[in-house]
C-alpha cells in the first residue's frame, strides 16, 4: 500500500460525508476534492459545520456516513499506527490558536518536532526560533508563556507550530476571526507565504471574504451540510448562485434565512 | 395511553443514557490503562504529576491524618472505658488508621484537591481545542495526558497513605500520652504488638485503587467536558463527586476481599 500510488488523485477527497450531533444534522452529503498543492477555502456562516468538516478529515470526529481519502487512502475509522502516519502529513492552525498553556512559546512550536519526530530539544529549539522568525516574532517571544501573548501573536505562534514539521497539508480554521483587519491581513500574507514556501496543500475555513479572496485558489461554499458552489476565486463574483451572492455581499435579505425571530 | 408510552419512553431514555455513559467510561478506562502499560512513557510528565499528587498533597493529608488519629484515640477511649478495655486504645487506633481511615480520608482529600484540578485542566484544554491540537501534532492525548496522571495517582497515593498512617498513629499517641495518661512505652508496645502486615498492606492496596480512581475520574470528566466555562465547572464537580463515591464503594469491596482471608 503506497500512499502516493496515484499522483493524479486529489490530495484530499470527501465523498458524501454525513455527520449529525444528536438529531441535528451538520454535514449532509458533503462532497469536496482538494487537489495537490491547491489552496481551497470553505466559506459559510457560523455553525454550518466548517470546523466539523476539518475534524472529520483529521479523525477527531468520525463521520456517520461517507468516505474521506487522503492521497487516495481511506482514512475514516483508521487507528493506531496508520492514523499516526496519516496525521504526520497534517498541520493545523486552530481557531483560538489552541496553544498549550503549560508550555512556553518555543516549546509549543517545537512540540511536533520533539514529540512527533523525536528531535533533540536543542535542535528543535533552533527550528522553533527559525519558524517564529518566519512569522515575524523575535527569539525573546519564544521564552514567554502563551498567556502573555496578544490575539494576533497567538495566531502567529499557532501558525509557526502548524508549519514547524513542514507538513504536506495545512488546515486553517478561521485564521482571521477575532483579529483587527490589519492583523488579519498580516496573517493572510503569512499563510500565503508559508503555504507557497512549503508547497503544501491548504484547506481553510472562514467567513471573512477578504481573507478568502487572499488565500484561496478555489472557494467552496458550505450551506446546510453540503457544498452548494465551488469554483476559482476569480469567479466568485459571477457565481450566479443567489446563496453565494448573499454571503459574499453580507446581506441579511436573501435565500439564506437566519434563524432570528422577528418582533 | 400516550401518557403511559411517554412515561415508558422517559424510563427507556434514561436507561439508554445510563448505559451509554457506562460504555463510555469503560472504553475510556481500557484505552487509558493500555496506554499506561505500553511504552513510550513520558517520564518528565509522570514526574510532574507525581510531584503534584504526592508531594503537594502532603500538608493536607498530614493534617487530616493527625486530627483523625487524635479524635480516634479520644473516641475509642470513651467507648472502651465503658467495659474497662482502655488498654485496647493503641491497638484499635493503629488498626483503624491503617486499614480504613488513612486510605479513605487521604483518598477523599486528594479527590478534592487533585481530581478537581485534573478535571479543570483537561476540561479547559478540551474546550480550547488543545486536546485536538495534541492529536494533530502526532501525540496521543491518552499517552500524553491520561497515562501520566493515572500512573502517578496509582503510585503516589500508597506513599501518601504510608505517611498518613505514621502521622495518624502519632496523633493518637499524643492524645494517649498527654490527655489520657497512658505510659508512652506501653502505648507504643500495644501499637506495634498486635499490628499485622496485612493491616498495612490492605490499606496500601486500597490507596493505590483510590489513586487510580481519582485520576481516572478527573481525566474522564475533563476529557468529556463540553461548552466553555460552565462545562468545565460541571466537569470539576462531577470528577470530585464520582471519585468520592467510587472510593467509598470500592473501599467496601476491597475490605470484603481482604476480610475473607
Amino acid at each position: 500500500m503506497s500512499p502516493d500510488s496515484n499522483p493524479a488523485a486529489p490530495k484530499i477527497k470527501l465523498e458524501n460525508v454525513h455527520k449529525a450531533f444528536g438529531p441535528k444534522p451538520v454535514l449532509a452529503g458533503l462532497d469536496l476534492d482538494i487537489g495537490r498543492g491547491e489552496s481551497v477555502v470553505v466559506i459559510g456562516g457560523s455553525g454550518t459545520g466548517k470546523s466539523v468538516m476539518l475534524k472529520c478529515v483529521l479523525g477527531l470526529l468520525r463521520p456517520d456516513q461517507g468516505d474521506i481519502a487522503v492521497d487516495g487512502e481511506p482514512v475514516v475509522g483508521i487507528g493506531g499506527t496508520d492514523r499516526d502516519r496519516v496525521l504526520k502529513k497534517f498541520g493545523m492552525l486552530f481557531q483560538g490558536a489552541a496553544l498549550f498553556d503549560s508550555l512556553s512559546v518555543w516549546e509549543n512550536v517545537a512540540f511536533g518536532l520533539i514529540q512527533g519526530e523525536g528531535m533533540a530539544r536543542d535542535q528543535a529549539k533552533g527550528v522553533a526560533l527559525e519558524k517564529l522568525a518566519q512569522v515575524g516574532l523575535g527569539p525573546e517571544v519564544g521564552e514567554l508563556d502563551p498567556a502573555e501573548l496578544s490575539g494576533g501573536m497567538k495566531k502567529r505562534v499557532g501558525l509557526a507550530r502548524a508549519i514547524a514539521t513542514e507538513p504536506e497539508i495545512i488546515f486553517f480554521d478561521e485564521p482571521t476571526t477575532g483579529l483587527d483587519p490589519i492583523m488579519g491581513d498580516v496573517i493572510n500574507d503569512l499563510i500565503v507565504e508559508c503555504v507557497r514556501e512549503l508547497g503544501a496543500t491548504a484547506l481553510s475555513t472562514t467567513h471573512d471574504m477578504a481573507s478568502a479572496r487572499k488565500i484561496a485558489d478555489r472557494v467552496a461554499m458550505l450551506y446546510q451540510g453540503r457544498i452548494i458552489w465551488a469554483g476559482p476565486v476569480a469567479e466568485i463574483d459571477e457565481s450566479a448562485n443567489a446563496h453565494v451572492d448573499q454571503f459574499i455581499n453580507g446581506r441579511a435579505e436573501g435565500p439564506i434565512a437566519m434563524e432570528v425571530l422577528k418582533p | 395511553m400516550t401518557l403511559v408510552t411517554r412515561f415508558l419512553a422517559t424510563i427507556g431514555r434514561f436507561f439508554i443514557a445510563a448505559l451509554e455513559t457506562l460504555g463510555r467510561i469503560a472504553i475510556f478506562t481500557v484505552t487509558s490503562v493500555l496506554h499506561c502499560l505500553q511504552p513510550p512513557w513520558f517520564l518528565r510528565l509522570i514526574g510532574r504529576q507525581m510531584l503534584s499528587i504526592g508531594y503537594y498533597s502532603l500538608p493536607v493529608v498530614g493534617l487530616t491524618a493527625l486530627f483523625t488519629g487524635m479524635v480516634l484515640a479520644l473516641q475509642i477511649y470513651s467507648g472502651s472505658s465503658r467495659f474497662n478495655a482502655e488498654g485496647a486504645v493503641a491497638t484499635i487506633v493503629v488498626i483503624g488508621i491503617t486499614r480504613e481511615l488513612g486510605p479513605v480520608l487521604a483518598g477523599l482529600m486528594v479527590a478534592g484537591r487533585v481530581g478537581a484540578a485534573m478535571a479543570a485542566e483537561l476540561g479547559t484544554m478540551q474546550v480550547t481545542e488543545q486536546i485536538d491540537a495534541l492529536s494533530t501534532l502526532s501525540t496521543n492525548p491518552f499517552k500524553y495526558l491520561m497515562a501520566p496522571r493515572l500512573i502517578a495517582g496509582a503510585t503516589m497515593l500508597p506513599l501518601l497513605v504510608l505517611v498518613a498512617d505514621v502521622i495518624g498513629v502519632f496523633g493518637g499517641y499524643l492524645v494517649g500520652i498527654h490527655k489520657l495518661g497512658f505510659n508512652p512505652a506501653t502505648y507504643l508496645n500495644n501499637t506495634v504488638e498486635f499490628l499485622e502486615a496485612l493491616d498495612v498492606i490492605s490499606g496500601l492496596v486500597k490507596a493505590s485503587v483510590f489513586g487510580f480512581l481519582i485520576a481516572l475520574m478527573g481525566c474522564y470528566h475533563g476529557y468529556h467536558s463540553r461548552g466553555g466555562a460552565q462545562g468545565v465547572g460541571a466537569a470539576t464537580t462531577n470528577a470530585v463527586v464520582s471519585a468520592s463515591i467510587l472510593i467509598l464503594a470500592s473501599d467496601y469491596l476491597i475490605t470484603e476481599i481482604f476480610f475473607a482471608k
